[in-house]
């Protein structure tokens, strides 16, 4: 006999992931899930970002890997509170799953926070799939990847509010069609902001500390 | 890449779906519906499902999957489509306000499933 379940095979991520949303409400705490592919950056942007936004804006950080505390140690440098996820303890994850997320987040005192940002596990695939009760995503895609990575990862692409194209100091040495990549993510997400930026020289950062402000002052006043 | 976490939620959820009156039940059949957009490869699906439920009651069992084709269609002018490539710009009115309406699933639908000896 046949027995309908209709169910979404996710449900209970998005069922922890609702819970966070919620939680991260009450604390008034506005949450960004930085994506990328290994190595594009992101834990290099956020060392240059979030004392740029001080005094406004106080952060935290939550950073998941699969395997080493580099990155923490790297940020923690930056002053702000950092936790370490190493997912090889829930399995080598290829993803920070919710309650995962939800777990960490506890252990970080959030008074006085606004925004917390989530240095996903790099992977231009499996984060998209994993809602973490997030307010706003963003990819990182840096220029030494190719022009065709939005188009071969659309779902990551689809999915995030903004990208960051970044590594835009190695332009002179390499190939690369900066006009290819951008028309390729707008076929993808047509009003997408796209900040071209360096985490090296910090080049095209005002606009992206401007953008980041925003959304959190939109959340948390 | 995580096929493997998701053939065991597909088992959880399908275990817990079998009717409690069925004696011996053994499951034929689990229908699951996969988006062509779902960050979800079938055939490593497959394989990591077939691992997984070994010593269960869904070892042996059938994982068929449908696959979802991308649909859109235009916020501006209405018109709809069927995307064979990640393009979501409307071919009438050039517009990029496009709703996805399908190529995100990931659903288990029904479980098909009988009396064992
Ligand atoms: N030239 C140049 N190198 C950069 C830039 N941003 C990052 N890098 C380098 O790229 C490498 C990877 O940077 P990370 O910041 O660790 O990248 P990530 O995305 O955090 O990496 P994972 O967390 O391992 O996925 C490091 O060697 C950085 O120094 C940049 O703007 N320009
Ligand atoms: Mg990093
Ligand atoms: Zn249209």
């Amino acid at each position: 006999m046949e027995v309908k379940v209709v169910k979404k095979v996710l449900s209970v991520n998005d069922t922890m992931a609702h819970q966070n949303r919620k939680y991260f409400s009450d604390k008034k705490v506005f949450v960004l899930n930085m994506m990328s592919s290994p190595g594009s950056g992101k834990t290099s942007i956020l060392e240059k970002t979030v004392g740029r936004l001080l005094p406004e804006i106080n952060s935290a950080i939550i950073v998941g890997d699969i395997c080493t505390t580099n990155d923490a140690d790297r940020l923690a440098k930056t002053g702000v509170p950092v936790i370490q996820i190493c997912t090889d303890d829930f399995g080598g994850d290829c993803h920070l799953a919710a309650h995962i997320v939800g777990n960490a987040a506890s252990d970080l005192d959030l008074d006085g926070v606004q925004l917390l940002i989530v240095e996903n596990v790099g992977n231009l695939v499996c984060p998209a799939e994993f809602d973490i009760g997030e307010d706003a995503r963003v990819v990182v895609l840096s220029v030494t990847e190719g022009e065709d990575k939005p188009l071969k990862y659309p779902l990551m692409f689809r999915v995030c509010d903004a990208a960051l194209l970044n590594k835009t100091d190695l332009l002179p040495y390499l190939d690369f069609d900066r006009e290819a990549v951008i028309n390729n993510i707008r076929q993808i997400h047509s009003d997408m902001p796209v900040f071209e930026v360096s985490a090296k020289t910090q080049d095209g950062f005002p606009a992206w500390i401007l953008w980041l402000k925003k959304q959190v002052e939109k959340k948390v006043g | 890449m995580h096929e493997m976490g998701i053939a065991l939620e597909i088992i959880k959820i399908a275990v817990d779906s079998i009717p409690a009156n069925l004696k011996n039940p053994k499951v034929e059949r689990i229908n699951l519906k996969v988006g062509k957009l779902a960050a979800v490869v079938p055939d490593s699906l497959k394989f990591c499902f077939e691992v997984a439920s070994k010593d269960t009651a869904l070892e042996g069992s059938l994982l068929h999957i449908e696959e979802i084709p991308v649909t859109a269609r235009c916020i501006n002018c209405g018109n709809s489509w069927t995307a064979i490539k990640p393009v979501f710009i409307c071919e009438k009115c050039d517009s990029g306000q496009v709703d996805l309406l399908s190529g995100r699933e990931l659903d288990i639908v029904s479980i098909e499933v009988e009396e064992g000896a």
